[in-house]
């Protein structure tokens, strides 16, 4: 069954079509990353998604909640981690988790027991009584996923959750991307296509706000005819492969 | 519930900026306490504890713009902001979790203002519990004016402008520092087409138990903080729907 069907989306900003008709199904505990150069839509279709922006044209469909007509209860499904790292950087990290609880109106004893399970999976007992500001970024990109984890989406957009990142920081979090994978729908944008290939079930390539492909790693590259998952993208980008 | 939990959160982040402690309690205290000294040695009937004190409470209020404004900047800054427009909170949530915890803070901050000046000859009577009353409108004003710069200025340009620009402003145009009668003029017609002034005197006739006399000043600053709160919701609403 699809979690996400994407119907002639599209966004218009005066003259600049951000996201031109794009038609997309991502299928339940899928997670599919959304490749593109900058200013390709990525973060305009997630902004979407999101119900953030609304779209000029078309609809989704999140798991039967159009992102229209139901923007309310698509958000009672979904959560975002945004490509910033989104925290209180005045509040601690259990201050953060239970502020996220708390706004989806959890009791306290749901937000305990899932705050116990948060900080296992991240590793974040450590850090718990820390301020969030005082975080090294890598510490911050994990409190932004548990943060975006609490309320126990169905759905989970992650926006460049590895940007300036270090080597280690980012294996961690690859970790933590895969525990996560069949158990929530993830839509993925990012710009290291290594992060792609290792983490996508299927990978979406973007360019000028449409979709110009969709398809398993192993296929995009056996299409570009070329062993190297980067060399795939330049290929399907630039137009020498299709 | 939910924006209970967002307001206190709210609460958290401005109390724990010692700065904001700094601005919003300990420089009023400091000025009383300078002031208090020069009326000691030199009287102006302007400094009188029974008017410094109530000038120097509306001045303490006028920081609230500079906290709220700040906290929405950076929390816009921060994508903060952006994270919890995809939660369930409503438009709503948000503007009450932005304005309400500050009411009690307001009020502390007077009491605190007006419990200080007792050090410096206030009488204790029953007319203060009216002014720290009377503060409450008063801050609903900054509060809307605070709102209202965090939902279009980024956090440097919060700093400046609410920082500097309307603390200062707000001060001038109050009537607390020098006689507006004595400078006169446009610059007196100008502070009384403001609320700045009226917040003063409004303060200054509750502190006196002069209840009568609050009332066109109390219009005043109820009507010019209804007109901004309305226009720092639309503002705040635009951003939200820009995001």
């Amino acid at each position: 069954m699809d979690a996400v069907r994407i119907q002639g989306l599209t966004k218009r900003y005066k003259d600049v079509t951000a996201v031109d008709h794009l038609t997309l199904d991502i299928r339940q505990g899928e997670l599919m990353s959304l490749l593109g150069v900058n200013g390709a839509g990525k973060t305009t279709t997630v902004k979407m998604l999101s119900c953030l922006t609304q779209p000029t044209e078309g609809d989704a469909v999140l798991l039967g909640k159009s992102i229209v007509k139901e923007p309310h209860e698509v958000k009672k499904q979904i959560a975002v981690s945004p490509q910033e790292t989104a925290v209180a950087r005045g509040l601690t990290v259990r201050e953060n988790l239970e502020l996220m609880g708390g706004v989806h109106g959890f009791d306290k004893e749901k937000q305990q027991a899932k705050m116990t399970e948060l900080t296992a999976l991240l590793g974040l007992r450590e850090v718990l009584h820390k301020k969030a500001g005082k975080l090294s970024g890598g510490w911050q990109r994990r409190l932004s996923i548990a943060m975006a984890l609490i309320s126990e989406p169905r759905i989970l957009f992650l926006d460049e959750p590895t940007l300036g990142l270090d080597v280690l920081a980012r294996s961690d979090l690859w970790d933590i991307v895969r525990a996560l994978k069949g158990r929530v729908t993830i839509l993925l944008t990012t710009h290291y296509m290594e992060e792609a290939e290792a983490l996508s079930d299927r990978v979406a390539i973007m360019k000028d706000g449409r979709l110009i492909l969709c398809d398993t790693p192993q296929a995009i590259k056996e299409r570009a005819e070329t062993d190297s998952f980067e060399q795939a993208f330049i290929r399907i980008v630039k137009g020498v492969a299709q | 519930m939910r924006m209970l939990t967002f307001a206190g959160r709210n609460v958290k982040e401005i109390l724990r900026d010692p700065l904001n402690l700094a601005f919003g309690l300990g420089f009023p205290l400091v000025l009383l306490a300078l002031m208090s000294a020069i009326q000691a040695n030199v009287p102006v009937p302007l400094f009188e504890i029974t008017q410094l004190a109530p000038g120097v409470a509306v001045f303490g209020l006028s920081f609230l713009t500079l906290f709220t404004a700040t906290l929405i900047a950076s929390d816009r800054g921060s994508s903060l902001l952006q994270r919890l427009y995809t939660t369930p909170l409503t438009p709503t949530d948000f503007i009450s979790g932005y304005t309400l915890p500050v009411m009690p803070l307001a009020l502390a901050q007077s009491a605190i203002c007006y419990l200080a000046g007792t050090f410096f000859g206030l009488e204790i009577t029953v007319n203060m519990l009216s002014a720290v009353v009377c503060a409450l409108p008063v801050a609903m004003l900054y509060i809307a004016l605070g709102l209202l710069c965090g939902s279009v200025l980024n956090s440097k340009q919060v700093g400046g402008i609410c920082g500097a620009l309307l603390t200062n402003l707000s001060a001038w145009l109050s009537g607390v520092w020098f006689d507006l009668e004595l400078v006169g003029g446009a610059f007196k017609k100008i502070a009384y087409a403001l609320p700045f002034v009226h917040a003063v005197e409004l303060e200054r006739a509750a502190l006196s138990g002069e209840l009568s006399a609050c009332l066109p000043h109390l219009w005043w600053v109820l009507g010019y903080a209804a007109v901004l709160f309305a226009a720092a919701v639309l503002l705040f609403l635009r951003q939200m729907k820009n995001q």
